[in-house]
């Protein structure tokens, strides 16, 4: 049979993140406007300046509890009635707080915008937070713990974050909270968090699909205008990114006859303010962010000790883990770590090829029109560009700015960026059989824990 | 409801039999390629458990005019993503790229359509057999409740039917899978004639029937496959079967399956909107009573497999509490399911579920990547793309009878079987 050529691409078409329409409402809550008009759908999201970083110490957790007992109860409806009502005009309102930012949105069809919209800004403003819901979901987030400690992926994303933090920084304990404070948190306490932290000043609103930016606007008046003035400034940060020690180190959380190890191997990462950003994630792409990555083709494609490897910089207003993620055939943690370590000490030495750097920088750019097809990616991306303080520039000069990363700016980015020397290392698997093998790679100090000690109370 | 959604479908097929969809919109600049090929584990013969998934990895280890792995290299470099995935009676392959980049995935895809087998080696197989081996251990062997997805076809198919046994596969039998049965599956499935091309999004319609017609157009028809096995099961189980099964978990959980009419069927839509009625969203029947009023649970939903052949399954999924055991957990199901049968579906029941899956279809439709795949589902399954339209007036029609009397016929103690994983006390 005949071969065909290989195809050469054809002529760019244009593309155009939506544009945003911007304002302001008397009480300081700020519009978002983003027309989307493909389909009948509008996404409405409020964004919250407020997440676990601001809790206070012995109240961590406090955040997730609050963004999750929104939905119980606003408007003079329960939260059964709440759900009901929403669920017949086809949509929910999702919630969810994070390191730097609570969220609630829904996604409803242009036609019962007005109607699901009145139930949002009620549960917004004035959640009623009834006692037995709070207690109720307190108990949700102690089970969802509980069970954490036999999944094996969740559980070491956790102890990573827990044995690379200092016990005094916030980033040390889950987002979510851990047994001993979730325990503590009752409807007071998130009654209080949301009077302090949800604010007229300190939300967002966003709009995105088939709105006019004139619709948007006397929908935000009409459920948000009525929402006191804000009084002082809110609580600050607290300490969030101090690191334990430098120095490489290995912990083994204890799982007896694990079927694989699920690895973790980084170090401190960068605020996502940093100016590098863009280089570091081409860096990032590189070394273990794309399934061609180096990471990925060495330990899957040439060693095939896994299904999977990938790096990632976790971007948050503190600077955040750089970790590289897998999950190994037992017998072969050792030496599935060396290799890690080895494709970092390789990113150090020596630029990429112009072949590389040109794979990452066209997947980057080039991928960008596809994730904002949906109305509810728009608007997480807007709410992720306020909440960083990135302007309207960033999504119009994203792609360009992406292609203009050099080899040699990626490789001074990996040389201050990474620290093959100072990395923790931490399995969960079965020590049993990846004790000896972790102990021979060489990589240093090994600690072996249960899988219940919090790291936040073990001396290390 | 707003004016209904309508993709625009221009399905034909060319002379070596393969079906061409193209559903042309340019809102915005991107274009998805996917192709269904009408095989799955089911397909699968004796002692090769899993081969249909391997052989899915397979198909990113190169082709004649391709290297290994260079189909992610060549998709990502254009700017686009890729991937595949096999299910019980069918594997799929889609890449989703910015518009200028049609071609690149038409070729490729192309290219191992026609000529896979000339990259086919020894030690690719072995790699593959052991990515795969570890990709079990990760999603199945080293999860809680990973093995859920075997257990379960296995309790509600017979043992000789086509959809009972693993599609991830044995060790054992990922081990004994050999480069023949590569070179023979492949002759047998991967043809033209046992698949559907769909391209949805940002193109010319003129331009790319030229280009599938030059890059499809020579690929031999083929020669035919075996019939898959007898699909055909009774609605019901003669008595409600039980499993139990001591897990590494921290809290109980309890799959709850029915055998229903094949997916895309009319009863079928009773079934679905049935299952969203009990387990979509947290006003559904199954969350609002076991996981807010008597907080048992953790978390309940229902879906199906989307099985077209002689039986789809029903399912009812839900996480106990960890203080809670799995057999009060399961009567506690059992209770809302029973209290269904008896009080009956009310209007506001299926408006509730029916608005959700509405919204929910018209949001997923926004993705080419989606909207690309639906279109090879439809036509995969119901030889005719153009379904994908109509899909919505099927739930309209239905009312609270309907789903009340399929629930009467069909979740009754006969039709039930339950899955249940308990905690072992190991961790």
């Amino acid at each position: 049979m005949t071969t065909t050529m290989r195809p050469r691409p054809g002529a760019v078409r244009p593309y155009e993140f939506p544009a945003v329409h911007r304002s302001v409402l008397a009480n300081g809550v700020r519009v978002l406007v983003a027309p989307m008009p493909r389909l009948p759908l509008i996404t409405v999201l409020a964004l919250v300046d407020t997440g676990a970083s601001r809790e206070r110490p012995g109240e961590e957790g406090v955040a997730a509890l609050t963004a999750r007992t929104l939905t119980e109860g606003a408007a003079g409806l329960d939260g059964a009635a709440l759900a009901a009502r929403l669920e017949g005009l086809g949509t929910a309102i999702i919630t969810e707080a994070e390191w730097d930012s609570s969220i609630a949105q829904f996604t409803a069809t242009t036609d019962r915008i007005e109607a699901a919209f009145t139930l949002f800004a009620e549960v917004v403003r004035a959640p009623a937070f009834p006692a037995r819901d709070v207690q109720r979901l307190r108990d949700e987030r102690l089970a969802e713990i509980t069970q954490q400690l036999a999944e094996p992926r969740g559980l070491a994303d956790e102890r990573f974050d827990g044995f690379l933090f200092s016990p005094a920084a916030r980033y040390a304990r889950a987002a979510a909270g851990t047994t001993h404070a979730v325990r503590g948190l009752d409807r007071d306490r998130v009654a209080a968090f949301h009077a302090l932290t949800y604010r007229p000043a300190s939300t967002t609103l966003v709009f995105v699909g088939d709105i006019t930016s004139a619709r948007a606007q006397k929908l935000a008046e009409a459920g948000f205008e009525g929402w006191g003035t804000s009084i002082g400034s809110g609580p600050p940060i607290a300490p969030v990114d101090a690191v334990r020690h430098a120095g490489r180190r290995t912990i083994v959380v204890a799982k007896v006859a694990a079927a694989q190890s699920e690895l973790r191997v980084g170090h401190l990462g960068v605020p996502r303010a940093h100016p590098e950003y863009l280089t570091i994630v081409v860096m990032n792409a590189i070394l273990g962010g794309l399934f061609s990555s180096r990471i990925n083709l060495n330990l899957r494609e040439k060693n095939a000790f896994t299904y999977g490897a990938s790096s990632l910089f976790d971007w948050r207003r503190g600077a955040g883990p750089f970790v590289v993620s897998t999950a190994v055939k037992s017998d072969v943690s050792g030496r599935a770590v060396q290799e890690i370590l080895a494709e970092i000490e390789r990113m150090r030495d020596a630029p990429p090829t112009a072949s590389e750097l040109e794979l990452a920088t066209e997947y980057l750019a080039g991928v960008f029109p596809i994730r904002y097809e949906s109305t509810a990616a728009v608007a997480a991306a807007l709410a992720r560009a306020t909440i960083f303080g990135l302007g309207d520039e960033w999504f119009r000069e994203y792609r360009q700015r992406i292609r203009a990363v050099t080899a040699a700016g990626v490789h001074a980015a990996a040389r201050t960026h990474l620290d093959p020397a100072g990395v923790l290392v931490l399995a969960v698997g079965d020590p049993s059989v990846i004790d000896v093998p972790l102990r021979n790679a060489g990589i240093g100090d090994l600690t072996v824990v249960t899988a219940d000690a919090d790291p936040t109370e073990v001396p290390k | 409801m707003v004016k209904a959604m309508h993709l625009p479908v221009d399905e034909y097929r060319l002379s070596n039999g393969l079906h061409v969809v193209l559903s042309e919109d340019h809102a915005t600049p991107v274009v998805a390629v996917n192709l269904w090929y009408h095989v799955g584990s089911a397909n699968e013969r004796a002692g090769r458990t899993g081969f249909a998934h391997l052989f899915e990895h397979m198909l990113f280890q190169g082709s004649a005019q391709v290297a290994a792995n260079e189909h992610f290299e060549l998709v990502q470099r254009a700017g686009g993503t890729c991937n595949g995935s096999t299910w019980l009676d069918r594997t799929n392959y889609h890449e989703t790229l910015p518009a200028h980049q049609l071609e690149i995935a038409l070729w490729l895809e192309a290219d191992r359509m026609a000529r896979l087998l000339p990259a086919m080696t020894q030690a690719k197989l072995d790699t593959q057999r052991d990515v795969v081996k570890n990709e079990r251990r990760w999603s199945v062997d080293n999860q809680p409740y990973g093995t859920w997805w075997e257990r379960l076809p296995a309790l509600c198919f017979p043992e000789s039917h086509p959809f009972h046994h693993s599609l991830i596969g044995s060790m054992e039998d990922l081990s004994a899978a050999s480069l023949e049965d590569v070179a023979e599956f492949f002759r047998t499935y991967y043809t033209p004639d046992n698949a559907v091309l769909t391209i949805a999004g940002d193109f010319a319609a003129v331009e790319a029937r030229a280009m599938v017609e030059r890059h499809f157009g020579a690929i031999p028809r083929g020669t035919g496959h075996p019939p898959l096995g007898p699909t055909e099961v009774d609605d019901d189980f003669g008595e409600w079967r039980r499993a139990e099964v001591p897990d590494a978990v921290a809290a109980p959980r309890l799959f709850l399956a029915f055998r229903v009419p094949p997916a895309g069927t009319e009863p079928w839509y009773v079934a679905s909107l049935l299952g969203a009625v009990l387990g979509t969203g947290d006003g559904s029947l199954l969350a609002r009573t076991l996981v807010r009023e008597q907080a048992m649970a953790t978390a309940a939903t229902a879906f199906t497999f989307d099985l077209t052949k002689g039986s789809d399954l029903l399912v009812l999924d839900v996480t106990g509490r960890p203080e809670v055991s799995g057999r009060l957990l399961e009567a506690a199901v059992v209770a809302v399911v029973d209290h269904l049968i008896e009080t009956g579906v009310d209007t506001a029941a299926m408006d509730r579920a029916r608005a959700l899956i509405e919204t929910s279809w018209m949001v997923s439709l926004q993705s080419a990547t989606t909207r690309a795949d639906r279109l090879s589902q439809f036509a995969t399954y119901h030889g005719r793309a153009a379904r994908v339209n109509e899909e919505m007036k099927r739930y309209a029609g239905l009312t609270p009878l309907a789903l009340t009397t399929f629930a009467r016929a069909r979740l009754t103690p006969r039709h039930r079987a339950s899955l249940l994983f308990v905690p072992s006390g190991a961790r």
